[in-house]
């Protein structure tokens, strides 16, 4: 097939009709999930005015925020080609811990003034060792990334639980964080949410990461070809390790943030997200075979599934349905990408 | 009834406006083999995808026994007769080989049921098995069988099939010497069956051996077409290439051999892969290597290039020893390595040229602590060695590999390790599936690097390519160096024999 490709790359466009080459150059672009997302509030709006309410479009941005950044991590695993269902466990294990450290009542650092500091030292390590350590299972044993993290987040979540009750009398929460680290939650400089700034920050170092460094370009190679990439000088098992490494970093700066505005650390943390955090991951464009993913793209992504969950919410649908109906365009995204995978097979 | 099994005429067919096939037209006897070359982009996979019914022409007409047939998929040609035995085989390795010969068409019980008869599946299976002189179970998975007797499994599909045309899509490029002596063997007992064959090849001794009838396209017309006895290797490639080339082999500057040695390797041992290897490559030359698929050629040149293991020995370059599995520790010491397989380990498919060529330089090319990269830069120092090896393409910044010809991935591979100036370049069977012009510039580029005082390790299974590249060829049969040869003493028959010898 060899000759009917070369034919097919240096035909010009012209034999293809308009609307047809309209629908593949949206089906590639980044921007197709951004239109979607403005139709769909357009198409709301007629219906609940409210979605574009400000306090609405308020409550809607500061959700995106930690959502956003566990997805930024997600991205980065999906990037080589493997998936991280721990991320939302890490979260869970990591801010009971830190809790326990900082909590005013009976905290192993209570009304030390660096206890915050520490929590987050501790919190952010947690997150990276069990990246690490999913990483480490994946590669040396040669196991499916699927099957490692499934396990650890079982784990994790059982973990998580077990520490929580350990600690505290009634069970199910670590309350009365200190004032300094509930001002990550809500506090800010000139108006702007510190988490804001953080997630901005996050976001352009991510985008640096990928577009300008060394190894960004490591990550992209591993995803598209690991043999490839072997053969030209990667060390491909620890860039894989790397990716696992910085998924659970961003679980955990994720999870900073929203302890500080529940203001309690709780083991049920991120349950209920893993799926928006791989959804919007996909929905933004990251490929499931790899080597595929935008910063920008990402961010579409978490656009669009918060405003799904929020508008569906103002419908008044139950929870149970806004579930299913995120779980379609969820699916719906990941049939797309696999649709641009075998087109482009094809030519 | 006419002795014509297959006659083509007048057939065309564009992709979006392009023309790659014009007025193609061709006839093949009962009985007959038909060579079909040219080169990558000649239109002979386009030909054959319509006969195959995997491409629907745009006007003409195929005549199949007298009567006009215009298959719409593969399993309609299947049912006409016609069966296509592509490059790469379409064949299950998870089933066994009776399960994949009868894949389609399994026996049921009774006729009707929706059970399958195994008792009637391993008789005809056997029988299939027979006509192609496979002597393997049945029930072997098709992945436990070597390349050469998938291919033979491939064949027996066919023939269940009661197919009167086989095409054949280079079935030689992973079988080694034997195995094709044993595909050639089938393919003449077919012949004298009334099978008719196509076979497309680059070997063009191969089809000079085999068939009755040579077609030669080029850029999707036909340019010569006639009985075997009416061509020559040099004028086939003559007709190919549309111009006359006076040498199969560039002109090299004779002397550039050194004294000093690039690369030594002694005893170098890997249990069950190669045993104890010791030879010296010196700069400014290129030593060729020679042997049979599995001669441990291919497995040796991973081994130095820090891929795969070695138990014992010593692989040094000047002063410095190369550990076993650091292939950066080789690249940093002015190793480079072009694999055989372009597609699995050469090449990021679905990267740009650009992405591609820098790969391999970027830690180089960064600066600072996070290895910071300026792609302005990258994309300029890309651009120098694609325009060196005359990449045939503008933007190389965003044209994706998987578009390139053949020749094309294959300079692409090339590029980007030129750009890291290496002094030892490894070639694991650099020309594999390229056209003949192509392949003369690949030798070009190598004569290149060998004046500027490079080394070359060059792995081959082609002799005649051995012979007329290299300085010195050195032997390898079952993991073991078998001799060396001095460019005065080449000869092929010697070459082989040394290779076959057990």
């Amino acid at each position: 097939m060899a000759e009917t490709g070369h034919a097919l790359s240096s035909a010009p466009g012209g034999a293809r009709s308009r609307p047809m080459q309209a629908f593949r150059w949206l089906l590639y672009s980044d921007y197709l999930v951004l239109a979607l997302t403005l139709v769909y509030v357009a198409a709301l709006w007629l219906f609940v005015p409210e979605i574009l309410s400000p306090t609405n479009v308020w409550n809607i941005f500061l959700q995106i925020l930690p959502l956003f950044i566990a997805a930024l991590g997600l991205m980065m695993v999906l990037m080589v080609a493997q998936i991280d269902l721990s991320a939302t466990s890490s979260m869970a294990m990591g801010c009971v811990v830190g809790a326990s450290i900082m909590t005013s009542q009976d905290g192993y650092l209570a009304g030390q003034p660096w206890a915050s500091a520490v929590a987050i030292l501790a919190i952010v390590a947690i997150g990276m060792l069990i990246g690490v350590l999913n990483g480490f299972c994946t590669i040396v044993f040669d196991m499916p990334s699927f099957l490692v993290t499934l396990t650890t987040m079982m784990f994790f979540s059982g973990a998580a639980i077990w520490y929580t009750a350990a600690h505290t009398s009634s069970g199910s929460s670590i309350g009365s964080l200190p004032p300094a680290f509930l001002e990550i939650g809500y506090g800010g400089v000139a108006g702007i949410p510190y988490a804001a700034i953080i997630t901005v920050v996050l976001a352009i170092v991510v985008h640096l990461l990928l577009t300008r460094t060394v190894f960004g370009r490591w990550v992209m190679a591993v995803g598209l070809n690991p043999n490839a990439a072997a053969i030209s000088g990667v060390p491909v098992r620890a860039v894989v390790i790397g990716c696992f490494a910085l998924s659970g970093l961003f679980a955990a700066l994720a999870a900073i943030i929203y302890t500080a505005r529940l203001e309690a650390g709780t083991p049920i943390l991120g349950q209920r997200i893993l799926l928006d955090v791989i959804g919007a991951a996909v929905i933004g464009g990251v490929s499931l075979f790899g080597g595929k993913g935008t910063v920008i793209g990402v961010l579409f992504g978490v656009l669009f599934l918060s405003a799904v969950d929020n508008g569906l919410q103002l419908l008044g649908l139950s929870l149970s349905s806004v579930y299913a109906i995120k779980g379609g365009v969820i699916l719906l995204a990941a049939v797309t990408d696999a649709i641009r995978h075998t087109l482009r097979a094809r030519g | 009834m006419s002795d014509l099994l297959l006659k083509v005429s007048g057939l065309n067919k564009s992709f979006f406006g392009v023309q790659v096939l014009r007025d193609v037209g061709f006839e093949l006897p009962f009985g007959a083999v038909l060579g079909l070359i040219g080169e990558n982009g000649s239109g002979k996979s386009t030909t054959m995808n319509i006969l195959g019914g995997v491409l629907t022409r745009d006007s003409g007409r195929v005549e199949l026994a007298g009567d006009e047939v215009a298959p719409a998929n593969s399993r309609e040609a299947l049912a006409l007769g016609i069966a296509f035995i592509h490059q790469e085989l379409s064949l299950f390795p998870n089933l066994s080989v009776e399960e994949n010969i009868f894949l389609d068409h399994f026996p049921k019980r009774m006729n009707r049921l929706p059970f399958i008869d195994r008792r009637t599946l391993r008789e005809r299976a056997k029988n299939a098995l027979e006509l192609v002189d496979l002597h393997a179970s049945p029930v072997t998975p098709v992945m436990r069988l070597p390349q050469g007797e998938r291919q033979l499994v491939e064949i027996a599909k066919a023939l269940t099939r009661q197919a009167r045309l086989i095409i054949f899509d280079e079935p030689t490029t992973s079988l080694t010497a034997r195995e094709t002596e044993r595909l050639f063997e089938i393919i003449s007992r077919l012949r004298a069956q009334g099978i008719s064959i196509i076979y497309i090849s680059h070997i063009l001794g191969d089809v000079l051996r085999l068939c009755d009838n040579i077609v030669v396209l080029r850029d999707g017309r036909v340019v010569g077409a006639g009985l075997r006895a009416d061509f020559s290797i040099e004028r086939l490639v003559t007709l190919m290439v549309g111009r006359t080339i006076d040498r199969l082999f560039p002109e090299r500057v004779a002397g550039s051999r050194q004294h000093s040695t690039a690369l030594s390797v002694r005893g170098v041992s890997q249990p069950g892969i190669v045993k104890d290897v010791s030879f010296d490559l010196r700069l400014g030359e290129v030593l060729g290597v020679s042997g049979l698929m599995g001669s441990g050629r291919s497995e040796l040149a991973r081994i130095l290039f820090g891929l795969d293991p070695y138990s014992e020995g010593e692989i040094r370059v000047g002063e410095v020893t190369l550990p076993p599995l650091a292939p950066r520790v080789a690249m940093d010491s002015g190793l480079a390595f072009l694999t055989e397989d372009r597609r699995g380990e050469g090449l990021m498919m679905e990267a740009s040229i650009t992405d591609n060529i820098v790969l391999p330089s970027l830690v180089e090319r960064s600066s600072g602590f996070v290895h910071w990269l300026k792609p302005s830069a990258l994309g300029e120092a890309a651009r120098g060695v694609a325009e060196r090896v005359r990449v045939n393409a503008k933007a190389i910044d965003r044209i994706v590999v998987r578009t390139l010809s053949g020749g094309n991935q294959q300079k692409v591979v090339i590029a980007k390790w030129l750009l890291r100036a290496p002094t030892i370049f490894i070639l694991d069977e650099p020309t594999r599936g390229i056209d003949v012009g192509a392949k003369y510039e690949v030798y070009k580029i190598i004569n290149q690097m060998v004046a500027a005082g490079a080394a070359i390790l060059f792995i081959s299974s082609e002799i005649e390519e051995l012979i007329g590249m290299a300085d010195r060829i050195m032997v390898m049969g079952r993991g073991e160096v078998r001799g060396f040869f001095e460019r005065a003493d080449f000869d092929r028959e010697a070459l082989m024999k040394s290779a076959l010898w057990d």
